[in-house]
């Protein structure tokens, strides 16, 4: 009787175990990898505006503090973003005439708002407040970066739980000086982790608060 | 579409039987619990309804591929789509006081029967979305009522109304500037002869103001004022006793005893919210204070007030003359009631409350209904000043509306001269006269007969559809305006946003009349009244703070010492008897939809109904004992003729309804009206006449071969069983003998055993913790409707109600003990316990139901995969799954009604009470940023911001000192279900009674 099988069969049969392995969590691979990319998380992917606005050029250039724009920074949820009379504070005496600046200047004339495109957006059931994370030591750029050099704004983390959860977890890693918060070139220095350690208990945030800074609750209600 | 099968045919007898044997001490739900019927025992094992879990909802072609679209999308794609781009749009001039994200609140006020309610709108960038009451008002003291609640849902309401509209075609503001401008010079020749006002109760002083001016103007013009739920019978008794008007403020926190001849003094007066906060505070039994005061009602069908009486005799509404004249008798006034048959049952009661009165002189209140004629509220005047209670517990004043009048017999007045011609220009100020009108007034046929009829309304409705004009009328958080709160304190009314589709308020209107160039808007014109009535320097300053603080301080009606006229009360006395003991037919306003103005409100046609628990429908209301005799049950449809008049309705067999009373509830059948309540419930306006405009005798009821189901809440997520202690209650004087009688009675074990590891958690931070007095709970669902909007809770209509799919977050149980047909009632609401120990959250397969470091049981909607284990696990029953997509995202109208700082959640996802987490958060944060700890009442839930009776107090169990640390220690404290080990942080303040020991057995209707 003939054989069925071939000898290389066996061959074939070994390698498509291993194909199947491989195949199997390359594929997974694949996905957690589109998963963490830019693509999927916009991390460093420069978001086409109306208006052309360059972080760098206000804050890097021009040394503007985030406040100027941005704020209910300090005292609500939402950061906030600048009406058009903010920019027309200077831009009525400054690059009156740029082309650039066009829409700034139809939303003024004709009362509508200008249509940003958000660069940071965690989903409706999370519920961030920037004024706490301000008050508690929480720098502008821990989260959005060096903004000072992005001529085109872009996210600078992906705003996963995850992310989330590496600060709320060990906030001692992250935590600056009062003084740092809104420095966006602020660097950890060596000995974070003790300088860390010491802010937390200078912010007045207490070992039960701590623990409960992983609570579902924080976040999503 | 599969029709929801009616509920089976009870056997009433077997049910009396039943209730007058071993069961008449236990509390029962309702009739088909008594009667045990197999579908109620199996109802009572499961958490829905047989088939509710299940998919069985009819699915077209359409929806099918749809579903079927949209479950691809959903299961393939997910991990591949991206975030969508948004876009942030900020302001071109950010308003200096709005910071965004953060709240703003405004003093107005709103108007309901005439009369308004200082209110606390809250706005969130510029959109309202919340409105509750404004503690400083006299009115309201923060409470609020469900119509409050539920009018954010009317101002969003896309269904109201959204374009002038002329002989039916649609016209505009300027082509009616036009014809007000002709209307003015055609009546200025003949001094407004043609002309005629049609309103409801103006207490407005501004419109007021504009209203005298108008009729100086045209001398020949004439305003008639007119509201369905009218107070004809409170100032015709008035006049009887003074020969004046005059208005009634009571003062229940001083009465010890209080009657109430079918007055719902806690739900339709219009004092509701101080009336319930001063009855409840005279209730509470706390601290040293072992004093309650002790309600006396007698009623034809059962009310809020009713509910909660410690005595409550059903009686018909025409017999309770009889009743008020024995009283009086007994006072010595020649009452004329010795004639009247002596029923014995009957008699003792009134000797013990005559005994109660007579031992409380002085501090008791005797109060009468808007529904019991004029000579009851003369009685009661007289009764009153008998014992001395004017000037003790309540005294006298002007009424606050403006000219106050007979309406009904102006609105006759004014039908007449619509139907001999000599009406040419009407106009109607609100109130959908054609649907509400008396139906022998024919208003529906005479106003046709006027050459011009103007209607100002938010809605499109029957009066609009027979006008010539419709201008739709701005919300009252859309434009400027006053009022007068009962006790005449004015209150300002100012706008959180533009008119969404354009309205306009009376003022405008009426300003045009005078020619006004160039013409004034509500602002104008209001701040113009009262620079005329402030003139001054400071009147600024002045204004500034009236539309600040919502009212102006001090403006209530000074006391009156009108004089009573005995003479002409006794003379009366004689002259009138009242009917005998047939069938007799009561109207009362609807417990939600009001007079029918809030009918397309889907949170008010959701809620269930005080008592009843119906939703989505009235019904005919019969005692159990009439529908014995007449072999009818809930579900039937009867035919009731009634003045040659015949009307269709299904029968609800009401526990506690006098027995030859039927019951109809006004606002239903609504012909005109929004997508909400089209084809709900049956017009009972179609019944009630001039003569019977509250109670009528002489009614006949058939039977007809036909069933009509009706869906009441009062079986759902049903806990009770008699052997379990659900509901715990005492009388006053258990609790003076033994203050820990409530703690005694539980066969609770003392079994601390648990699987949980108790380490876990300390709670060494914020402990929350609540506390419900079921003393004081009134049972008027404010705490539901407040719940919904802070919450974003969905409306899912009737067919779903009826398979338990409601999804509020708090629900009212209704206990009945006793007697069929006069049990005692008890209210308990019930929000989720929030455990200590939950069994929901062991059996959560994905941690969406998990415990945090304050003790909140919290629900994580984007890890629910909606498993329903949870619920199963519940045994309180409070998790409401979200089966299908219940909540709004399409309607744009709607986008900005939602809270923004909660979830608006979607299908498949379960959910619960949360403590309202997002203010506890919000305090928190706070708190945090001022390095300190969230003080002592900093953190209100929504249903204890609601509560008029203040029954539900919320905190911190580790705050020492704080208000629900101390109840917890209350003698009366309680947890529900303590037995099952849960440590729920909600628990009961047992309630307490005050019954009379003189009144033992309680009699039954008289028959």
């Amino acid at each position: 009787m003939a054989q069925i099988f071939r000898k290389s069969s066996n061959s074939f049969a070994r390698a498509s175990l291993v194909g199947g392995f491989v195949f199997f969590f390359g594929f997974f691979g694949i996905v957690y990898a589109v998963y963490r990319s830019p693509y999927t998380t916009d991390v460093n992917v420069p978001l086409a505006q109306p208006a052309p606005f360059s972080h760098q050029h206000h804050v890097g250039g021009l040394g503007l503090d985030c406040r100027y724009c941005h704020t209910s920074v300090e005292n609500s949820a939402f950061a906030g973003l600048p009406p058009t009379e903010t920019c027309m504070t200077c831009h009525s005496q400054v690059w009156k005439n740029a082309p650039v600046l066009a829409p700034v200047r139809e939303s003024l004339a004709t009362g509508l708002p200008i249509a940003w495109k958000r660069v940071n957006l965690v989903p409706d059931f999370v519920f961030f407040n920037h004024s706490i994370h301000v008050q508690k030591g929480v720098g502008c750029s821990t989260c959005h970066g060096a903004v000072d050099r992005m001529p085109i704004t872009w996210r600078a983390h992906s705003l996963y739980m995850r992310w989330c959860l590496d600060c709320h977890e060990a906030p001692q890693k992250f935590l600056r000086p009062r003084d740092q918060i809104f420095n966006v070139e602020w660097q950890a220095p060596p000995d974070q982790l003790a300088r860390g350690q010491k802010l937390i208990a200078e912010y007045h945030i207490s070992t039960n608060r701590l623990e409960q800074l992983r609570d579902c609750s924080m976040c999503h209600r | 579409m599969k029709t929801p099968d009616p509920a089976p045919r009870l056997d009433l007898a077997a049910i009396r039987a039943r209730l007058n044997g071993a069961r008449g001490q236990q509390y029962w739900r309702s009739l088909d619990e008594i009667s045990e019927t197999p579908e109620f025992k199996e109802m009572l094992q499961r958490e829905f309804p047989n088939g509710a879990s299940e998919w069985d909802d009819g699915v077209s072609r359409r929806s099918f591929l749809k579903m079927a679209a949209a479950s691809l999308a959903l299961a393939g794609l997910t991990a591949c789509t991206k975030q969508p781009v948004r876009e942030i749009l900020p302001y071109v001039k950010q308003p200096e006081e709005l910071v965004p994200g953060e709240p703003l609140f405004y003093a107005t006020s709103m108007p309901l029967g005439g009369y308004a309610t200082g209110v606390l709108a809250k706005s969130r960038e510029g959109h309202p979305i919340k409105v509750d009451g404004n503690p400083e008002h006299p009115a309201s003291r923060g409470a609020s009522s469900i119509w409050m609640q539920a009018s954010i849902l009317d101002l969003y309401d896309p269904d109201r109304s959204q374009a002038f509209t002329h002989d039916g075609e649609i016209s505009t503001w300027s082509d009616f500037i036009a014809e007000l401008n002709e209307i003015a010079r055609e009546q200025q020749t003949q001094h407004g002869a043609g002309l005629r006002f049609l309103t409801e109760t103006i207490t407005s002083p501004t419109l007021a103001a504009q209203l005298d001016a108008l009729l100086k103007k045209f001398p020949q013009a004439k305003l008639h004022q007119f509201d369905a739920i009218s107070r004809d019978n409170v100032r015709e008794g008035a006049r009887v006793a003074f020969g004046e008007l005059v208005e009634t403020q009571h003062r229940f926190d001083k009465a010890a005893v209080i009657l109430s001849l079918e007055s719902d003094f806690l739900y339709t007066h219009p004092q509701r919210l101080r009336y319930t906060r001063d009855f409840t505070d005279g209730r509470r039994v706390s601290g040293g204070k072992q004093e309650m005061n002790r309600l006396y009602v007698i009623e034809s069908t059962p009310s809020v007030t009713g509910a909660m009486a410690d005595h409550r005799l059903p009686l018909g509404s025409g017999e309770i003359e009889k009743v008020a004249r024995r009283i009086a008798s007994r006072f010595g006034i020649a009452a004329n009631s010795a004639s009247d048959t002596q029923d014995p049952q009957l008699e003792s009661w009134v000797s013990a409350v005559v005994g109660d009165l007579e031992k409380n002189r002085g501090k008791s209140i005797i109060i009468a209904g808007e529904s019991q004629p004029p000579m009851v509220h003369a009685l009661c005047h007289l009764l009153n000043d008998k014992l001395g209670n004017v000037g003790n517990t309540l005294f006298y004043t002007e009424p606050a509306e403006f000219r106050p009048t007979n309406q009904l017999e102006s609105l006759r007045e004014l039908v007449q001269e619509m139907n001999s011609g000599a009406v040419q220009t009407l106009f109607i100020l609100g109130g959908n006269p054609v649907f509400s009108a008396p139906v022998d007034f024919d208003f529906p046929a005479a106003l046709p007969k006027v050459k011009r009829s103007i209607y100002l309304a938010t809605d499109f409705d029957e009066t609009a559809a027979l006008c010539t004009w419709h201008i739709p009328q701005a919300h009252y958080l859309e434009s400027w305006g006053d009022g007068k709160s009962f006790d005449g304190t004015v209150t300002l009314q100012q706008p959180l946003i533009e008119p969404l589709y354009g309205g306009k308020t009376a003022f405008e209107i009426l300003g045009i009349l005078f020619r006004q160039q160039p013409i004034r808007d509500d602002y104008e014109n209001v701040r113009e009244y009262w620079q005329s009535q402030k003139p001054g320097p400071d009147f600024k300053t002045q204004w500034r703070r009236a539309v600040h603080d919502g009212f102006i301080a001090g403006t209530a009606l000074p006391e009156k010492k009108p004089g009573l006229k005995t003479e002409a009360i006794t003379a009366a006395l004689n002259s009138n008897k009242s009917g005998g003991a047939e069938l007799e037919l009561v109207f009362r306003p609807d417990p939600s939809v009001w007079d029918g103005r809030f009918a397309n409100n889907g949170w008010l046609q959701e809620c269930a109904r005080p008592v009843t628990k119906l939703t989505w429908d009235n019904a005919v209301l019969v005692s159990p004992a009439l529908a014995q005799r007449n072999q009818l049950t809930t579900d039937d449809v009867v035919e009731l003729e009634f003045n040659g008049r015949k009307l269709r309705g299904p029968v609800w067999v009401q526990p506690g309804q006098a027995e030859n009373t039927v019951a109809l509830q006004l606002g239903y059948g609504r012909s005109r009206v929004g997508r909400v309540g089209r084809g709900v419930g049956f017009n009972s306006y179609l019944l009630r006449d001039s003569q019977s405009l509250w109670r009528s005798a002489g009614l006949k009821i058939t039977r007809l071969n036909d069933r009509q189901h009706l869906v009441a809440t009062q079986t759902h997520h049903n806990l009770h069983s008699p052997e379990r202690q659900i509901y715990r209650e005492g009388s006053l004087e258990e609790f003076r003998s033994d203050t820990q009688f409530v703690k005694k009675s539980l066969d609770q074990p003392a079994n601390e055993d648990t699987l949980y590891n108790t380490d876990e958690y300390k709670y060494e931070g914020y402990k929350w913790g609540m506390s419900i007095d079921l003393t004081t709970c009134i049972g008027c669902n404010a705490c539901l409707l407040a719940c919904n909007a802070e919450n974003n809770i969905p409306v899912v209509g009737k067919e779903q109600v009826n398979k338990n799919r409601e999804m509020y977050w708090i629900r009212i149980d209704t206990y009945y003990k006793g007697p069929l047909d006069n049990p005692e009632f008890s209210h308990m609401p019930v929000p989720c316990m929030q455990c200590e120990h939950a069994p929901c959250e062991l059996v959560c397969p994905v941690e969406a139901t998990v415990h945090d470091h304050e003790g909140l049981n919290l629900q994580i909607y984007n890890r629910c995969v909606g498993t329903r284990f949870c619920s199963n696990n519940c045994p309180y029953k409070v998790r409401r799954f979200n089966f299908l997509w219940y909540a709004d995202y399409k309607t744009p109208s709607f986008k900005p009604m939602y809270n923004p700082d909660v979830t608006v959640r979607w299908r498949g996802v379960m959910e619960k009470c949360t403590y309202c987490i997002q203010r506890i958060s919000r305090a928190r944060i706070t708190a945090e940023k001022e390095n300190r700890l969230i003080r002592e009442g900093e953190i209100q839930t929504a249903c204890q911001q609601a509560c008029p009776a203040s029954a539900i107090v919320f905190g911190d169990l580790n705050t020492p000192g704080s208000k629900v640390a101390a109840l917890k220690t209350n003698p009366l404290d309680y947890a529900m279900l303590g037995e099952l080990n849960t440590r729920p942080r909600t628990t009961y303040l047992a309630k307490l009674r005050n019954p009379n020991s003189e009144i033992e057995n309680k009699p039954t209707a008289s028959s």
